[in-house]
């Protein structure tokens, strides 16, 4: 049953972007299944966990091959909790503009950290910026 | 090596529509090869109306929005039209989060897009 599903818990070293990606996911859309998380939360997760992947490969590691990014998760009936690192030097979160605002509506680039922001209910950027902390919470 | 189209292109006069093929418009190759072919289309059309159907689409990222963004833009300088249609509701809930629904017109149907072209 859905409730007394254990905790799920894992962790890894992604090398590859997109193949690193595609293990991620299906190994926790069905983690999220496990613990009866809808079709609309696997939706949100599931772009949170592309967005922060991809910023972390292209803007953290600069899309350097020598480096990796490390993937953590831990799930239960209530939450989903996510930890991505990369291995580039940081960044302060408070730089990037925000992507609404009109002047900045028509840049085609910069709308990641924002939709990470609109469907996760915590996100934290732990100094120096280079790992990303975003937890989901199921709906009461 | 060149990998396969990931959107069908329907031309009748002016009218351009494109389906995309893929439900997953997520990898950024994919996603540049996208933009490439849907540029190629638009550049031999003089005030081209377009209509994108994302039928089939059930994830996107923010790239795939910055793509549409720059296609927009090609075509909007060719004094042309661009409308998307039938997005399912979590994505246009994301048009509408990062505001691109004042970007973009959207349609519900393929119908009321070709309807809204001047």
């Amino acid at each position: 049953m859905t409730q007394s599903a254990r905790a799920f818990r894992c962790e890894h070293t992604l090398r590859e972007l997109r193949a690193g990606l595609e293990a991620v996911h299906a190994e926790v859309q069905d983690a999220l299944d496990a613990h009866g998380f809808d079709d609309g939360a696997k939706f949100a997760i599931r772009l949170a966990i592309e967005e922060a992947v991809v910023n972390a490969f292209r803007h953290g590691n600069r899309s350097d091959p020598n480096k990796s990014v490390f993937f953590r998760a831990a799930i239960d009936a209530a939450h989903a909790a996510f930890e991505v690192e990369d291995q580039g030097p940081g960044f302060d979160p408070a730089s990037i503009p925000d992507p609404t605002e009109d002047e900045n509506l028509e840049i085609p680039s910069g709308r990641g950290v924002m939709l990470i922001r609109a469907y996760m209910a915590d996100v934290e950027y732990v100094p120096p910026g280079n790992t990303l902390r975003m937890v989901y919470r199921k709906p009461t | 090596m060149a990998s396969a189209s990931h959107i069908s292109v329907r031309k009748t006069d002016n009218l351009i529509r494109i389906d995309f093929i893929d439900r997953n418009i997520l990898d950024e190759l994919n996603i540049h090869q996208i933009g490439e072919e849907m540029l190629k289309v638009i550049e031999t059309e003089f005030r081209p109306k377009v209509v994108i159907v994302f039928k089939n689409v059930e994830h996107m990222s923010s790239a795939a929005f910055g793509t549409l963004m720059k296609v927009n833009e090609r075509i909007k300088a060719r004094d042309g039209q661009l409308r998307l249609c039938q997005i399912q509701p979590r994505i246009h809930e994301a048009f509408v989060m990062t505001k691109l629904n004042r970007i973009f017109s959207i349609s519900d149907t393929y119908e009321t897009a070709i309807a809204s072209l001047a």
